[in-house]
Parts: structure tokens; C-alpha cells; sequence
């Protein structure tokens, strides 16, 4: 009897936080259409892959073999030569208006040079203000003219007559999970995560203090209403949102950017319900917490963005983390369910193997929603008023 | 329980280094409407806020229907109805949302549930406003939903922090037409107000000056107990009269009321016939005095003056 008069009660403010939910148009945005949005957007802009590095050729030598090396930069789809240009004024110039990120100079005479036997040299120069292209494109490069000179030489060999030279290592590599290394797949999921992160512990922070602002928190703690009854009954809206936000953006990052689904979809969509249960309880703490909804907003961002972004191992990788950042990453719990959904999606790997991560979730949800019921006061504060 | 709802004793609140509340007793009797008289800031709200188990007393004891004020705050919520002083309904939700809801989180459901919203909604005569958005409602509507959310479960307790501010005076009798409709199914009322007007409904009342009670009767009782027998002087250029009035030796207490003036004296002293004569040495004329009986007003006047507030 008392615990239906508890369940009654969780119910009631559940579908009187609905009703508000769907009445307010902002917040109902917000909720349900903003995380596809910022999927299609930001799926598109977030991407390491370094391909298509424009570059110019300064081709002072004009000769065969100088012809062959340029054609040798143009054979890959990770660099586009743009041009050809004849000074170091004109590299200068296309390289501030960013139209290129590295030039080929080769000097005069370098055939002549290679052709009497000595070692040639040519130039790399690269734009540094954009570190990573810089640093991959001269990857590509020297790989270019490694390949180049192994030819070169096999033919120097061919010709003093050995023939068919063999090579005493070959690397042959096979990547798994992810065979075309293609950055989308692990930016999709890791984008998800993020963006349910903010979103969920952003709506649920406005609803303890809004309550506080508008002055109905004073009848409520004047009703037989538990704090853990409003708590409960306010997530459950919350969590039905969340469900459709995560089922929306596995849905697009399945179909729009072609991320693989391998595992099962309901088991994705259960442990981001848990993610979810945690992340709204952050929102719920901060709110009663502050009793104001602007603190109460900025704090659910700053706690949930800048972490869900850089300590949950989405783009920097954890492990080369000085030791206590990473102890702190335990704390995150984007890095569990990041982990879980490149295991569900890309390894189809099932949640059996992947039991410590829903642990970790599970107590970090507790934890909080524990927290949460503590930090909400039935009570008035105290001040005169 | 001895036939009180409401007991206390000692109950102090504190904020900082002010004394909002400051070691007051008193007993509310089952099925009385008890007043609480006061100026704002006198602690009216504090104390009801403390009876109602939202805010936790500095000091002392008590009981409201029948649980402790400090430990039993949970139990008190289920027997009270409360309605705060600014209004504290959801405005984003109807008139018959925010009823369902808060009787709902009473435990009201299905049949009973309809019932009580039924009934409240005649009572309040918002029945043909059930499905209007509170948010563009009037504020006598509103005032009304708000007692209406107040009395929805049937509570044996009632807390009402100044019900009828900012509510017309037609308005205010309809609310005190409910409120005795009220007592006379047996239910306790507490009311703060600082209408003095409003105090005389009352069965017994307290009049709160700066967090202490300094006096605690019925409104005829409280009355009777002035030791001053009180006039009321009419006079052309009152205010005028006035200045001169109040410097008068054998006068103890002059205030202005509405357009008289309201003398108060010992209650032997023959006051007529010493003002007139004090009046007409002075040049006044064309003035009427005659003996009025006190109202709750003279009576706090007389307090307040005799507490130097």
C-alpha cells in the first residue's frame, strides 16, 4: 500500500513534467531535434582524415626524371597537385591565401646530378600552422619518394645485371574493425555519446530549478512528495527522450554515414538508456543543486562537454594520458559507453564481453542519482524572504 | 492529542543574527480559525512555513496535527493544506491538470480523484475554466484555484499565508465565505493576514510584532482588555486637529482612521467635556466626538505603541 501510494506519486510528477515538456516548444526542440541536427553537422565537419593535401611542384630542373618524381606525387589520392609554379614568391603567396599545404621544389640540375652518381636533393616545404596535415602530408611524401628511389634503384640493379632483386622484408598490413581507417567510424559513435551527454544533462538541469524559480518547489515540499519520488518521476520523461535521441542518431550515423551496426541494436540502445539514467541524474544534482536555472545550465555544459570530449578517449587516446588524467577519465562516462558502442557497432562484439563497462556505468548512474536525492531540499533555504 | 491541532511552545527561528520568529507558544483548537495578525515581516510566514515542516525551526517544540514539528515533518505534510503567499500553482498546466496533479500526489485516484476536483471547482466557482491555461487567468482565478489546490484532499488542517492579498474586497468575502464553510466541517484553519478587518473572522487570534506574540485572544476578548475607552473625533482640517490632538497631556494615543481621528484615554477620564474645551480654547469649532467601540486596530495600535514599535 505504501509503496503503490510511492509509485502513485513517481507517476504523477512524471505526467505532470511531461505535460510542461510538450507545452514548452524550446525545450521540446531542443531535446528531440537538436541531436540529429548536430549529428548531420558536425558528422560531416569532423574528420582526421588528412586526403587531398593541396600542393604546388617548383620544378626547376624541367627533366625527365624530374617529370617522373611530380608524376609520382599526382598518383595518390592523399595529395593533389594544384600547379606548377616558378619561384619561392609564388609558393609563399598560395600558401598564405591557404590555397596550398606544401610545395615540391626540385632543383636545377637534378637530373644531371642523379645521372653522374651523386645523391640529389629535394625540397619539402610545408605550411606548419596547421600542425597535422603538415606532419601527415610529409608522412605521405617521404613515403612517395622512398617508393621513387627503390625504383630507381631496381632499375640501377636491373641494369648491372641483376635481375628481380628481392625485398627481405614486406610489410603487408591488415586492419580490422575498421578496414578503410576511416575516421567517421570511430567519430560517429564517439559524436553520439558527446551529444547525449550534453543534451540529456542539459534538459534535465532546468527542471529542479525551474521549480524553485517559479515558485511551485514551495507547494511541492508542502505535499507528501518524496525527494526521491520527484527525482524518479522527473527522469522518466527525460529517459523517453533520451531513448529517441539515441535511437535517432544510431539511426542516421547507420544510414547517412554509413557507420556499421554489427552488434545487436537493442542492446546499444539499453546501455544508452544507462549512460542516459546517469547523465540526466548530473543534470537533476547540478539543478537542485543551484536552485537557478542559468547556473544550473552552464554548469550541466561544462561538466558534461568538455569531458565527454576530451578524457572519454573519443579523439585523444587515454592511455597516452600522464596517469592521473587517465585515473580521472574513470570518472567520464562517455569513456564506457564510447567503449561500448565501437564494440557493439563496429566488432559486434555482445555485452557479455563488455560487462566491467556497463558496471562502471551502472555505478556511476547510482552514484549520481543518489547524489541528486541528497543535494534536493525539501525544505526552504535559509534566508529571509 | 488534547483537542489542539496546532501546539507549540518556544519556537524560535533564526536567520544569520535575526530573530524572525522568537519564542512564541500558542495552541490552535481543533476546528477553530485562528489568526495571525501582523505587519509583514513580523514572522507570519516564517511561522506558518515551520508548522508546515518546510523550514526547519532554530528552537523549540510542538505538534500539528498530532506529529512533532521536528521529526515528523513527513506526517504533517499528509494532514495540511497549504497555500503559500505568492501564488505557487503551475501556470503552464490547466486549471484541471494542476488539480489532477497535485491530488494525485495526495494519493486521490479514479472516482474520489473526480470527485474532489468537482467539488473544489464548484467551490471555486472555476468550473467553466477547467481546461484554461492557468498562465492567462485572473488574479482572483488564480487566488482561488490556489485554495481550491489547498483544500483538494480534504485535509483536517489548514495553513492560508495571507490568502486574500491582493484580492478585491468582494473577492475576500467570497474567500471568507469559503473559509467558514470550511470550519464548519470541523476543519482547523490558520490564517495569516494583515488586514485588520479580516481578523475579526476569526475565532481566536495572535498579533505578531517583530517575532514575538504579544497578545492572544478571541477579537471580542482582545477588546474588552483595553484599558482605554476609545472616541472618535470628526473635525473640518482633521490633519490639522490632529497635530494639536495628539500633543494633548490627557490623551494616550491619537491615530488617524479613514477621515476621524481616534483618541484613546483611561477609561474613566470624562474626555468629551475636557477635549471640547481643550479644543475651543484653541479655536477650533464645528467638530463631533463620540465614544466608538475598539476595533482589533486600536487594539494593535495600543500594543505596538506600548512596545515602542
Amino acid at each position: 500500500m505504501k509503496s503503490g501510494r510511492s509509485l502513485g506519486r513517481i507517476l504523477a510528477v512524471a505526467g505532470k513534467e511531461w505535460l510542461q515538456i510538450r507545452r514548452d516548444a524550446r525545450s521540446l526542440a531542443l531535446s528531440l531535434v537538436a541531436p540529429a541536427l548536430l549529428i548531420m553537422l558536425f558528422g560531416y565537419a569532423l574528420t582526421v582524415d588528412v586526403k587531398n593535401v593541396s600542393m604546388a611542384v617548383y620544378d626547376m630542373d624541367r627533366s625527365t626524371l624530374s617529370r617522373r618524381l611530380v608524376e609520382e606525387f599526382s598518383h595518390t589520392e592523399y595529395l593533389t597537385v594544384r600547379g606548377h609554379v616558378s619561384g619561392y614568391d609564388e609558393i609563399d603567396g598560395l600558401m598564405d591565401r591557404e590555397h596550398i599545404a606544401m610545395a615540391l621544389v626540385i632543383p636545377a640540375g637534378f637530373e644531371r646530378r642523379y645521372k653522374s652518381g651523386k645523391s640529389v636533393e629535394v625540397q619539402l616545404v610545408t605550411d606548419g600552422s596547421d600542425a597535422t596535415t603538415a606532419t601527415v602530408a610529409i608522412g605521405y611524401a617521404s613515403a612517395i619518394v622512398t617508393n621513387f628511389n627503390l625504383d630507381l634503384k631496381i632499375r640501377e640493379l636491373a641494369r648491372s645485371g641483376i635481375r628481380g632483386p628481392r625485398m627481405p622484408v614486406d610489410v603487408r598490413s591488415r586492419i580490422w574493425y575498421n578496414p578503410e581507417l576511416e575516421s567517421k567510424n570511430f567519430i560517429i559513435p564517439g559524436l553520439i555519446v558527446l551529444i547525449l551527454a550534453i543534451i540529456s544533462a542539459l534538459i534535465a538541469s532546468l527542471t529542479i530549478s525551474r521549480e524553485w524559480e517559479r515558485g511551485t518547489m514551495e507547494t511541492l515540499i508542502t505535499t507528501p512528495v518524496r525527494g526521491h519520488e520527484l527525482v524518479l518521476g522527473k527522469l522518466i520523461p527525460y529517459l523517453f527522450i533520451g531513448l529517441f535521441d539515441v535511437a535517432a542518431t544510431i539511426t542516421l550515423g547507420y544510414f547517412v554515414f554509413d557507420v556499421p551496426l554489427k552488434g545487436s541494436f537493442v542492446e546499444l540502445v539499453l546501455v544508452a538508456l544507462l549512460f542516459l539514467a546517469g547523465t540526466s541524474s548530473l543534470g537533476v544534482l547540478l539543478s537542485a543543486a543551484t536552485r537557478v536555472q542559468v547556473l544550473s545550465v552552464q554548469a550541466a555544459m561544462v561538466v558534461t562537454y568538455l569531458p565527454s570530449f576530451i578524457l572519454s578517449g573519443f579523439i585523444f587516446p587515454i592511455k597516452s594520458m600522464p596517469i592521473v588524467v587517465q585515473a580521472i577519465t574513470y570518472l567520464v562516462p562517455a569513456k564506457y559507453l564510447i567503449v561500448l558502442i565501437k564494440g557493439i557497432a563496429l566488432k559486434g562484439v555482445s555485452v557479455g564481453l563488455l560487462w566491467m563497462q556497463i558496471v562502471f556505468l551502472a555505478i556511476f548512474a547510482l552514484l549520481v542519482l543518489a547524489g541528486s536525492v541528497r543535494k534536493l531540499s525539501m525544505r526552504l533555504p535559509e534566508a529571509r524572504s | 492529542m488534547n483537542g489542539n491541532t496546532v501546539e507549540v511552545r518556544g519556537l524560535t527561528k533564526r536567520f544569520g543574527d535575526f530573530y524572525a520568529v522568537n519564542d512564541i507558544g500558542f495552541a490552535v483548537r481543533a476546528g477553530e480559525i485562528f489568526g495571525f495578525l501582523g505587519p509583514n515581516g513580523a514572522g507570519k510566514s516564517t511561522t506558518i512555513r515551520m508548522l508546515c515542516g518546510i523550514l526547519a525551526p532554530t528552537a523549540g517544540e510542538g505538534s500539528v496535527a498530532g506529529f512533532n514539528i521536528m521529526t515528523e515533518q513527513e506526517g504533517i505534510k499528509s494532514a495540511i493544506g497549504y497555500m503559500s503567499q505568492r501564488f505557487s500553482l503551475y501556470d503552464d498546466l490547466t486549471v484541471r491538470e494542476n488539480l489532477e496533479f497535485f491530488g494525485s500526489v495526495y494519493g486521490l485516484e479514479g472516482a474520489r480523484l473526480r470527485e474532489r476536483i468537482a467539488y473544489v471547482m464548484k467551490m471555486a466557482d472555476i468550473g467553466r475554466r477547467g481546461d484554461a491555461m492557468v498562465r492567462g487567468l485572473p488574479g482572483g482565478v488564480k487566488q482561488r484555484l490556489a485554495l481550491g489546490g489547498a483544500i483538494l484532499h480534504d485535509p483536517p488542517v489548514l495553513f492560508l499565508d495571507e490568502p486574500t492579498s491582493g484580492v478585491d474586497p468582494i473577492m475576500r468575502r467570497t474567500f471568507w465565505e469559503i473559509i467558514y464553510d470550511f470550519s464548519r466541517n470541523g476543519k482547523t484553519i490558520f490564517v495569516t493576514t494583515h488586514y485588520m478587518d479580516e481578523a475579526e473572522h476569526c475565532d481566536r487570534m495572535a498579533l505578531i510584532i517583530a517575532g514575538k506574540i504579544i497578545a492572544l485572544d478571541s477579537p471580542a476578548a482582545l477588546k474588552a482588555a483595553l484599558p482605554y475607552s476609545v472616541w472618535s473625533l470628526r473635525a473640518e482640517r482633521f490633519i490639522e486637529v490632529f497635530e494639536e490632538v495628539a500633543a494633548f497631556p490627557f490623551i494616550d494615543e491619537a491615530a488617524i482612521f479613514g477621515s476621524d481621528i481616534h483618541i484613546m484615554c483611561k477609561k474613566d477620564l470624562p474626555l468629551k467635556r475636557e477635549l471640547s474645551r481643550a479644543l475651543r480654547e484653541r479655536g477650533v469649532s464645528g467638530f463631533r466626538i463620540e465614544e466608538v467601540d475598539a476595533t482589533l486596530e486600536d487594539v494593535f495600535v495600543s500594543h505596538a505603541r506600548r512596545l515602542g514599535v
